[in-house]
């Protein structure tokens, strides 16, 4: 195989997945997030710790996220909309894994980009009609990758990133919810 | 040599009534026995198995005895203390070859499905005349599953087969069964040492393969052909409802990419040393057809479903092995058949190679084994 740099080190993850194959305590992982209504349909979000390892975790800065609605909502955009996170965590989790694939194949890319539409009938939200669900009826995401690779080879790194990918489970198969009130 | 009820035990009671090897008959073939009927391009009926092994016991005057069941192997002085419906053996060595498929896995999900619907597993399925009237779900799209949508879908039954991770084969590949190609190109060959993800290939689905006169390919797109709805792999039951995952594109992607790179090697293969004259001209597949959109959810208590069947694979069950080898998932653990000092195993997925589990692959397996326990024998002596 010869050596590229994709930046992803895989050997990292490899030897994680060793470790964690006989500590699955070790792989229990808690993600947080953080939100503070601002006013009208405007909230603000922070991440900034979470569990994994067996301890507290903090990131190296908190990030603050701003979601709200666009204007032709009758809202004042100070953000995108809560759906279209859907998209951006989506999106970056696919590209990750077309990267770590590609590192782990010994394929060297040069440019990976994707486009994402979901496409959400708003009927369901505003009740509008009770046969109309809620959340997006599609997603379609279509890469556009340039990498040392057969067609074939980058189809294969897609079909992977997808196949191992939290948030490709997460939107496509039913999760548990449990919200309360504190 | 213990069997637990009579020679082929597991073929004579544990199929359905139409099930045919996946091997053709060419490939049946065992120490001193081999078939040498009219159609080496066939595949055996479960009666002519069953006549096979027969035919094996006798030529290998292995000594059998049937109706005796094993309820415990423990380890004690040195060897193992069998305990059996007839009685107590001690033994300085065991083979266990009790094979992989001695228990349908359902998953623990299908106690959330409605009590009118009926539940069947591939032990319990025998022809579709056991089968309520009205709607199937068929859970799994290994062999099993396609095989039992097949049949269901030509009884006249709607039929929807929930898939996830499969595996698809066309029956022929260059005029040659595609079984013949995984034999005659190596690929069965492969040793477990050999294999980049040896767990992963232990938990690979039987491919979508049918053994049918006609020699049919039992793809999705053939049971689309027919009929049969596609959906995505069954992530719950919740409220009566049947949720499948949003997910059948990828692995539909995934299986054809992988069948395109199998038949690429064997093409690679085909090309060297002038073996292109022992075949066809190279051939490709139509992709599989995606439905537009496939359902995410189905009614169970609409009425819709009748029947779910569970093609959710087999496992083994070990519940008399009290030795410490058996993982937390219920797999015997052992190197290439070696269990322990003395315990072996035969007939388990990728044991030693990718041919473990076929009739033709047994051979081999069984002279490295066998060699290991004499080698035991001889030391422990």
């Amino acid at each position: 195989m010869t050596a590229v740099t994709n930046g992803v080190n895989v050997q990292a993850l490899l030897d994680a997945r060793e470790v964690l194959k006989g500590a699955p305590e070790a792989a229990q992982f808690t993600w947080r997030a953080s939100a503070k209504w601002q006013t009208g349909v405007h909230s603000q979000i922070k991440v900034d710790s979470f569990f994994g390892l067996g301890e507290e975790q903090k990131h190296e800065a908190e990030s603050t996220f701003e979601a709200d609605h666009p204007v032709i909502f009758a809202a004042t955009d100070n953000g995108i909309t809560p759906i279209e996170y859907l998209l951006v965590g989506l999106a970056s989790c696919l590209t990750a894994g077309v990267a770590s694939v590609a590192e782990n194949r010994g394929i060297q890319l040069r440019s990976v980009e994707s486009k994402l539409e979901g496409a959400h009938d708003i009927r369901g939200i505003l009740g509008a009609d009770s046969d109309v669900r809620n959340g997006f009826n599609d997603i379609k995401v279509t890469f556009t990758i340039d990498a040392d690779a057969s067609k074939q080879e980058i189809e294969a790194l897609v079909a992977q990133s997808q196949k191992r990918s939290a948030v490709f489970d997460a939107l496509s198969n039913p999760t548990n919810i449990t919200v309360e009130v504190a | 040599m213990l069997e637990r009820g009579e020679v082929a035990n597991s073929w004579r009671n544990e199929r359905w009534d139409s099930l045919r090897l996946l091997t053709p008959n060419f490939q049946s073939r065992l120490p001193g026995l081999r078939y040498e009927g009219p159609e080496p391009d066939g595949y055996m009926a479960m009666s002519e198995v069953t006549e096979f092994i027969e035919a094996f016991a006798k030529v290998s005057a292995a000594p059998v005895r049937t109706g005796v069941n094993v309820t415990s192997v423990q380890p004690a002085d040195g060897g193992y203390r069998i305990t059996h419906s007839e009685g107590v053996i001690q033994a300085r060595a065991v083979v266990i070859a009790s094979g992989a498929c001695n228990l349908p896995a359902v998953p623990p999900l299908h106690e959330a499905v409605p009590a009118h619907v009926t539940q069947l597993t591939p032990f319990s399925y025998r022809n579709p005349d056991q089968v309520p009237d009205g709607g199937v779900l068929v859970v799994g799209g290994s062999a099993t599953g396609a095989q039992l949508a097949a049949e269901l879908r030509l009884s006249g039954r709607p039929v929807t087969l929930s898939t996830g991770e499969h595996v698809r084969l066309p029956r022929t590949y260059r005029d040659r069964d595609v079984l013949w190609w995984m034999d005659a190109s190596g690929v069965w060959d492969q040793r477990h040492d050999e294999v980049e993800d040896l767990e992963r290939a232990r938990r690979l689905p039987s491919p979508q393969l049918v053994g049918t006169p006609a020699r049919d390919t039992l793809d999705l797109n053939a049971l689309t052909s027919m009929g049969v709805e596609l959906v995505g792999r069954l992530a719950t039951v919740r409220d009566g409802r049947a949720l499948f995952s949003g997910g059948l594109r990828n692995v539909i992607s995934l299986s054809d990419l992988k069948m395109e790179r199998l038949l690429a090697t064997f093409d690679e293969w085909a090309t060297a040393d002038g073996r292109a004259a022992l075949v066809g001209p190279p051939e490709r597949f139509e992709p599989t057809r995606v439905p537009e959109r496939s359902r995410l959810q189905l009614d169970l208590e609409s009425g819709e479903i009748r029947t779910i069947v569970w093609a959710t694979g087999f496992r083994p069950d070990y519940r008399w092995l009290d030795v410490p080898v058996v993982d937390a998932k219920g797999h015997l653990q052992h190197e290439g058949g070696v269990a322990a000092p003395g315990l072996y195993a035969l007939g388990l997925p990728v044991l030693r190679r990718r041919k473990s589990t076929f009739i033709c692959g047994i051979e081999d397996d069984a002279r490295a084994v066998i060699g290991d326990l004499a080698r035991h024998l001889a030391g422990s002596g």
